[in-house]
């Protein structure tokens, strides 16, 4: 098995098994997706509008908050020292982690929406339009996550600094996922058009994300 | 036999081991007759037949809500007493009662579409059961995340005492912010007052729910104790294994 | 049995019902038995507790 997909398989197994790297986000998600209505009020009507909204943010905080075990837990034990001192380039090493990531933490997050857009009043075909936009964008939020990640992995308290850092990277990649998803539902875009450069975006952040986290590790761990 | 009985976990092992077989036959007898009974039961003058779906539901609805208060009881037992056993029966008890307000969410939701044209409403009776439901599941992570069990079994505990405490809470404020937010249109919950056609039936149902909460109860605490021996076990070989420090 | 125009609804509570706890049965007799096998294994290699017969 090339050094690659160990570290991959690595990260998959941690994270099923340590108390619930997956299923802390998901039930994450499921609970701030609760918490809407709470706050917006029980009007069905209102709800099935913003629905894809609220879902869209919820996935978004609760990738957010899934972010420090990418990197933090390495930092810890010594495993990222190894990794940046290895013969594997750093970009594809942080890649295979992302993408571990993305599998365990953001693959169950797209699984979730459609029960979740049922809370939400979604009809069928508007939760799988969410579905299917947080399938595109979830990983954007992975590798952008990934370069916060990297900047404040040597700090200690760095949570919601990671998050104030991601964020504002985020941004497009809410806009357009939200704008498809919206487009699916009441047009009059066509669906297509906020999709694809949804798509682009996130083509563009697996690239940029690996290359600034690996430059940031290396700066980071002097 | 007295509770203190119970408290030895080897004991408990041995009459869990014999009561099961009847704990199961009895379950299996009790539906036997409830899904009978469930069967022959007339149609609802206002809902037809879908009055059927409440002999899955309430039962559900009634075991999520007293398995938290075992599992409050149990807190207690844990927290208070010390009873070797209780937060035995309270990391057992709660996927069990996960389980069952999840079905209780799920049969709710199939008996509203076709009765409210929905299949989820912000009303205070649901969205309190979904609390319920939020709230086994974080002490479910909670258990998992906590590596030693009698860590775990306090923080548990804690948890679980601070959401039995909060469970009318919430119903009483989930009540008022539903009648504070007029929802776009007026859903009606009731139907009749229940007959005892429909009513035999439902109570042979949670009869046959209970008793099957109980069976698998008894089967997952024994479950839990042979873990926490593996567990034990497994620690010893780690400390004698050759070449690790005495 | 007729079970009117929304038999669906009803077959599907039934069904789920009928799922969920064959689901919690067979979750908890696969881990009793995986714990049984865990434990005959260490038995096996002599491990036991203080209170257990010897190996």
């Amino acid at each position: 098995m090339s050094a690659l997909a160990a570290l991959f398989m690595r990260d998959v197994r941690l994270a099923i098994r340590v108390g619930g790297g997956g299923g802390i986000g998901v039930l994450f998600f499921l609970t701030v997706v609760v918490l809407m209505p709470f706050a917006i009020g029980p009007d069905l009507a209102l709800l099935g509008r913003i629905g894809p909204a609220i879902l869209w943010l919820g996935a978004l905080l609760a990738s957010l908050l899934t972010l420090d075990r990418l990197l933090a837990g390495d930092y810890e034990d010594g495993s990222l020292d190894l990794i940046l001192m290895a013969d594997t380039p750093l970009e594809l090493a942080v890649a295979a982690k992302a993408a571990a990531h993305w599998l365990t933490t953001g693959l169950p997050l797209v699984i979730a929406t459609p029960l979740l857009g049922l809370f939400m009043n979604l009809d069928g075909r508007a939760s799988a339009a969410v579905a299917l936009t947080l399938l595109v964008g979830t990983p954007a939020l992975t590798f952008i996550g990934l370069i916060g990640g990297a900047l404040s992995v040597a700090l200690r308290r760095g949570g919601l600094l990671l998050a104030v850092l991601v964020l504002p990277l985020t941004v497009p990649v809410l806009i357009f996922g939200v704008s498809a998803s919206n487009a699916a539902i009441i047009g009059p875009l066509p669906f297509g058009t906020p999709f694809t450069i949804l798509c682009a975006l996130t083509l563009v952040s697996l690239v940029v994300g690996i290359f600034a986290a690996a430059a940031a590790l290396r700066q980071g761990m002097e | 036999m007295a509770l203190i009985d119970l408290a030895n976990p080897t004991r408990f092992l041995r009459l869990a081991h014999r009561a099961l077989p009847w704990l199961i036959e009895l379950t299996g007898a009790l539906f036997v007759i409830g899904l009978y009974l469930a069967y022959r039961a007339p149609d609802d003058y206002q809902q037809g037949a879908t009055v059927k779906i409440m002999f899955l539901h309430v039962p559900s609805a009634w075991l999520g809500m007293l398995c938290w208060a075992l599992m409050s009881v149990a807190a207690l037992g844990t927290l208070v007493w010390r009873h070797p056993l209780a937060d035995v029966a309270a990391k057992a008890a709660a996927p069990i009662g996960a389980a069952f307000t999840f079905l209780c969410l799920v049969t709710g939701s199939l008996w509203g579409r076709p009765m409210w044209g929905t299949y989820w409403v912000w009303d205070a009776r649901l969205t309190s059961v979904l609390v319920l439901f939020l709230m086994y599941l974080g002490v479910i992570a909670l258990w998992r995340t906590v590596e030693d069990p009698s860590r775990a079994a306090r923080a548990a505990a804690i948890l679980t005492l601070v959401g039995a405490i909060n469970l009318p809470i919430i119903k009483f404020s989930v009540d008022w912010w539903n009648t504070l937010h007029q929802p776009a249109s007026v859903m009606r919950l009731d139907g009749p007052t229940i007959y005892p056609t429909i009513l035999i039936p439902l109570l042979v149902m949670a009869l046959a729910f209970t008793l099957l909460f109980v069976t698998l109860l008894v089967a997952a605490m024994g479950n839990e104790i042979l873990r926490r021996r593996v567990r034990t076990l497994m620690l010893m070989q780690a400390q004698s294994a050759p070449g690790s420090a005495e | 049995m007729n079970l009117g125009p929304h038999a669906g609804f009803i077959i599907a509570a039934y069904a789920v019902a009928a799922l969920v706890i064959v689901a919690l049965s067979v979750w908890v007799e696969l881990d009793n038995r995986t714990l049984r096998r865990r434990l005959a294994r260490l038995h096996a290699q002599g491990i036991t507790r203080r209170s257990d017969k010897p190996a």
